[in-house]
């Protein structure tokens, strides 16, 4: 399936802020499944530089700089991907010990090791123990880390409701799980650290769904925004797993990926630094297109 | 002098009763219950003395210390003070022999980190071949993801790590940690060593102890060759990188930036434009080339690194990545500290090197493996368990995990569940060393900091300065923010040992010095200094005439009182409130903005301030009337003093322009805005006298007119004379005169929008008469001179 797709992205500055310095990570990385067939990213006012790069996890990267004071800076991405629909896998994963072992014969530090995804990370500390604890009852009876996964995400898609503006993007998973409210960057976030707790390796993937569902089926809860969802390692032989809490579905044909990482902080798609003295806003659209 | 002395009385007495602890090496003390020979000339030199004498000379050592401003920030639960340098007045001294192995097998150490970080931020082979559990790199915050495959510019990794080492029960030196991010010390290293060797002056000067300054001139060379100095390549600029004036160790690197001559930047002071790191300056934007940071890296760059990070320069890890920079550590180096690296260390230079550590480090064990984890449970009585990931020196901050964990009595399950997240180490037994108590000699256990540099010769080892000494017998109350103390390090010589200076040997080409253009930040704390330090002037000025008055009349009542104390309101002061609450918030926005621009401040200059701190607090009881009056003139002699030691003793760089402009400018504002209140055809009787006062001009006016001041002399003197320096004409064309000598005004070209308007004031003032300087006039010049000070951030301090 094609795609077309438009993010815009925007800022305004109530005072004119000097020195800005921005790292977009807006174009779609290159991950198996998906292939970016053309990108643009057009940055208004025009940038005094620009560099295009990746980062450690391979994702593209988009360094800016603007050296007159800026009022307000747009960033708009038009990009054509192609999605593969995703097959259904037998889930062939260990079991949570196995899973253990397997990761410990894998000793690597390359952007693909799964060593990277269990850890605490900037924006996930250890999971509290009420979360370790829901955690661990969902997966109880999970016989495979495929099977825990599963369960997880159905567990969590129970106890939260999704509601826009209920958290902002400084709330933290503990506070988003403890509200049982929140949108997709919750969902991502806690259940990394849910599974994080169980000894899953777990990451987080930034993209879009697409925007209108296909004929008869629902429209799907974070489309009207930039989305987000899991990755977690189910052992050496199944790999990298994909799993939407927010809608609790298997990631398939409609989830296109833009960034991966361990949380937010890796993948969030404008990251500034600009020395301000008033106040700002900001703005997200999203449109995501199936092409005939 | 004799070699032995043990038959003086003297020496007796100071060696009487001290007795080292059963079991545990002395420095001082062999094992054959004498002291050790590099110690004998040093103790037959104090043991002439007499106690007052000592006393004498460890005061003398301390009042150095407190004179030059030596402190660091100590941090309690919510808030931080500053502290005196605590230092023990007994040197520790370590055979040269000795000390020579010591520095080898460090410098090993030193070589085999950098192979480790080299490997840590390339190819991963020792992760990859299962030497270094992944877990403690991939979840190591020290690691850098953003700096992995970044060569760096120099072609080295580490050029200025420290060790932590102390001397076991056996008699072996252990390292105890590695510093290799950004150590700190080697500044009150110095201090310590100017101290003690002023304290013990005669016996210093013939002792046969390594200098110091050796180690810093070769160091700042190699700096300087980094930068390109060595190729004449003008835009090779070093600077040292800190976190700011709240950080403990700020002292030493302001400090260090005025010892070597490279200047002191912050975070702020600096940009990234197109892959380089520049500093900004008065006078644009400038390159810098070497960057020696003092700060820890996950702070340095907000965009790629933590991004709550105030302190850091956006784009920093870029310009690293461009090749343009080199960083003194590399970013990332951090994750050499981290402690369970120690477990595995031992067997990463038999990898790497094929031999083991010339000097073991101290015996740790990773809980995230099974056998290891066992060891530490069966042997739980003699370790010390604590977090795998740590950075701190061992003795920093106590571990309280696992006592909580022990004294809860779940320790075993604790372990079992941390596992990869702790390491089980050694308890640590230090060798003691002799420390002044109450007069007398007591044994303390000590640890030494040992700084190593890289030069184009290779590592360069700081010949002794800095050791750690407890209060308590206790090794675990080693720490400085516990109450430890810092000692001297003297490496004792059989032979006279090299006098050193900073200065280059004959026969090299002298340094340049580099061309140094003010950073603008410094430029802006300068100028804010000199508005400060003036207004606290003005605010004391005004509470002496209301307290003259009041002193006078016996009761504020009247037209006069009423219209001085609108005046204060006008300038946010109630006076209500005591001196202390008027004058103190703004005497420490001066301290604040005097505290970041301690590198190119005069010692004296600091000292008059913090001095003029102390006073007020100590004034802030006088009584109404009378007393007050008394103390707002101790005050306001302070302050004369203050601005005497800064005019007078700065250089006239860039840098005291802009603190006389802040002056000025501040000046010419009060004192339009008081005529524009006292001189007003309404104003009540009494209110030109006043603004005489106030100006500090009533010599003046008795002088120049002889009669009773009119609306017109009043005027004509503090607005309009060209030669009274409290006058507003006065300060503006001093205001012109700094910025012709400011960068950017040489040049034949348009008038920048400040020129443009100072001109326009100066016309306002200098082109009129006593009779058309109307209230709403002298109010409109105010605002000038107001709009004046935000053009000036516009044009230099941006």
């Amino acid at each position: 399936m094609l795609y077309d797709v438009t993010l815009r992205i925007a800022y305004n500055y109530d005072s004119p802020a000097t020195g800005g310095r921005h790292l977009l990570r807006m174009i779609p990385a290159d991950v198996p499944g998906q292939r970016l067939i053309a990108a643009g990213l057009e940055i208004s006012p025009r940038p005094s530089e620009r560099l295009e790069r990746k980062d450690f996890f391979n994702n593209r990267v988009t360094e800016l700089a603007f050296d007159a004071p800026l009022a307000k800076v747009a960033f708009t991405l038009r990009a054509r991907i192609e999605r593969q629909a995703q097959a259904a896998r037998l889930d062939a994963s260990p079991s949570l010990p196995r899973l253990a072992a397997e990761l410990a014969a894998q000793p690597q530090l390359t952007a693909a090791s799964p060593h990277h995804f269990l850890p605490p990370s900037p924006r996930l500390g250890a999971a509290p123990k009420a979360i370790a604890a829901f955690a661990a009852e969902a997966a109880a009876d999970a016989a495979s880390a495929g099977e825990a996964v599963a369960a997880v995400s159905r567990a969590l898609h129970g106890h939260m409701t999704f509601e826009a503006g209920a958290t902002h993007v400084g709330t933290t998973f503990e506070e988003a799980f403890e509200g049982r409210r929140g949108v997709c960057q919750d969902y991502t976030h806690i259940m990394i650290a849910m599974l994080r707790s169980l000894g899953i390796p777990a990451g987080y993937v930034s993209g879009f769904l697409r925007t209108e569902p296909p004929e008869g089926q629902p429209r799907l809860e974070g489309a009207d925004a930039m989305h987000a969802w899991v990755r977690a390692w189910c052992g050496a032989a199944t790999g990298w797993v994909e799993i939407d809490p927010t809608n609790d579905m298997a990631v398939g044909g409609d989830h296109l990926t833009v960034a991966i990482g361990r949380d937010y902080s890796d993948v969030a798609p404008v990251r500034g630094a600009i020395r301000l003295s008033g106040a700002h806003g900001s703005s997200q659209a999203v449109d995501v297109i199936p092409v005939e | 002098m004799t070699r032995d002395a043990r038959a003086t009385p003297g020496r007796r007495a100071l060696l009487e009763g001290y007795q080292p602890l059963k079991g545990v090496p002395d420095e001082l003390i062999g094992e054959d219950g004498r002291p050790r020979a590099a110690w004998g000339d040093l103790i037959a030199a104090l043991s002439a003395m007499t106690p007052e004498e000592l006393a004498g000379r460890h005061a003398a050592a301390d009042r150095y210390l407190s004179d030059a401003g030596v402190f660091y920030r100590q941090y309690e639960q919510e808030s931080s003070t500053t502290r005196d340098w605590p230092m023990s007045h007994m040197p520790v001294l370590i055979d040269r022999a000795e000390w020579e192995e010591i520095a080898a097998a460090l410098t090993e150490r030193a070589d085999l980190l950098e192979k480790v970080m080299a490997d840590l931020y390339g190819p991963g082979r020792l992760v990859a071949g299962g030497h270094l559990p992944p877990a403690l790199v991939a979840g190591n915050p020290e690691w850098l993801r953003p700096m992995v495959g970044v060569q760096p510019r120099s072609g080295h990794y580490l050029h200025y790590v420290a060790f932590d080492i102390g001397r076991g029960p056996g008699g072996a030196w252990w390292v105890l940690g590695d510093r290799c991010q950004a150590p700190s010390g080697a500044g009150f290293a110095l201090e310590n060593r100017i101290a003690t060797a002023r304290a013990y002056s005669e016996h210093y000067a013939r002792a046969n102890v390594e200098r110091l300054a050796g180690f810093f001139r070769r160091f700042r060379d190699a700096l300087m060759e980094m930068g390109g100095a060595a190729e004449g390549r003008p835009e090779g600029r070093v600077a040292i990188m800190t976190p700011g004036p709240a950080n403990a160790a700020y002292f030493e690197h302001a400090y260090i930036a005025r010892y070597l001559g490279v200047p002191l930047l912050e975070g702020d002071d600096m940009v990234v434009r197109g892959g380089q790191l520049m500093v900004r300056t008065v006078s644009g934007l400038r390159p810098i080339s070497v960057l020696w940071r003092r700060l820890d890296a996950t702070w340095a760059d907000p965009l790629e690194l933590d991004e709550r990070s105030h302190i850091g320069t956006p784009g920093l890890v870029s310009a690293l990545r461009a090749g343009g920079l080199s960083m003194v550590n590399a970013l990332g180096s951090g994750v050499l500290e981290t402690r369970a690296l120690l477990a595995f260390l031992p067997r990463i230079s038999e990898l790497i090197d094929g031999r083991p550590l010339r000097m073991p480090n101290i015996a740790t064990w990773w809980c995230g493996g099974a056998e290891e984890r066992a060891y530490v449970r069966s042997h739980a009585g003699r370790m010390t368990v604590s977090s795998a990931l740590s950075t701190r020196a061992l003795f920093d901050a106590g571990e309280t995990a696992a006592e909580t964990a022990r004294s809860e009595g779940n320790f075993e399950d604790w372990l079992e569940r941390q596992g990869g997240a702790l390491v089980g180490q050694e308890a640590v037994s230090l060798s003691t060393t002799p420390a002044f108590e109450g007069g007398r000699l007591v044994p303390r256990p000590m640890s030494l900091r040992i700084f190593l540099a890289r030069t184009k010769d290779g590592w360069q080892v700081m010949p002794g300065g800095y050791a750690r000494i407890g209060r308590e017998s206790r090794p675990a109350e080693l720490a400085l923010q516990r109450g430890g103390l810092a000692a001297d390090v003297w490496v004792v010589s059989k032979q006279p040992v090299q006098a050193e200076t900073m200065l280059p040997a004959s026969g090299d080409d002298p340094l340049r010095l580099q061309p140094s253009a003010l950073p603008s930040r410094a430029a802006d704390n300068l100028f804010w200094l000199g508005r400060y330090i003036e207004r606290a002037e003005m605010i004391v000025r005004l509470w002496r005439a209301w307290h003259v008055r009041l002193a006078e009349q016996g009761a504020a009542d009247g037209p006069l009182f009423a219209a001085l104390e609108a005046h204060l309101a006008a300038r946010g002061v109630s006076l209500s409130a005591g001196l202390d609450d008027a004058v103190g918030p703004v005497l420490q926005s001066a301290i604040g903005s005097a505290a970041h621009v301690r590198d190119r401040f005069s010692l004296d200059g600091w000292l008059a301030l913090t001095d003029l701190e102390r006073t007020l607090s100590e004034v802030s009881a006088a009584e109404p009337g009378d007393g007050t009056v008394r103390a707002a003139s101790t005050l306001l002699r302070m302050i004369a003093a203050f601005s005497g030691l800064v005019h007078e003793n700065m250089y006239r760089f860039s840098g005291w322009r802009f603190l006389s402009i802040g002056r000025d400018l501040e000046r010419a504002h009060s004192v339009a805005r008081l005529l524009a209140d006292f001189a007003d055809p309404e104003a009540p009787d009494g209110a030109l006298d006043l603004a005489i006062e106030l100006g500090d001009s009533t010599m003046s006016h008795r002088r120049r007119y002889a009669a009773a001041p009119t609306r017109a002399t009043v005027l004509d003197l503090l607005a309009l004379d060209a030669l009274n320096p409290r006058a507003v004409a006065f300060q503006l064309t001093e205001v012109a005169e700094h910025v012709s000598y400011l960068p950017g005004a040489e040049r034949h070209r348009q008038l920048s929008p400040f020129q443009r308007a100072l001109l326009h004031a100066q016309a306002a003032v200098q082109g009129t008469t006593p009779g058309a300087l109307t209230t709403e006039r002298l109010n409109a010049s105010a605002e000038e001179v107001a709009q004046l000070s935000t053009l000036l951030a516009e044009a230099y301090f941006r």
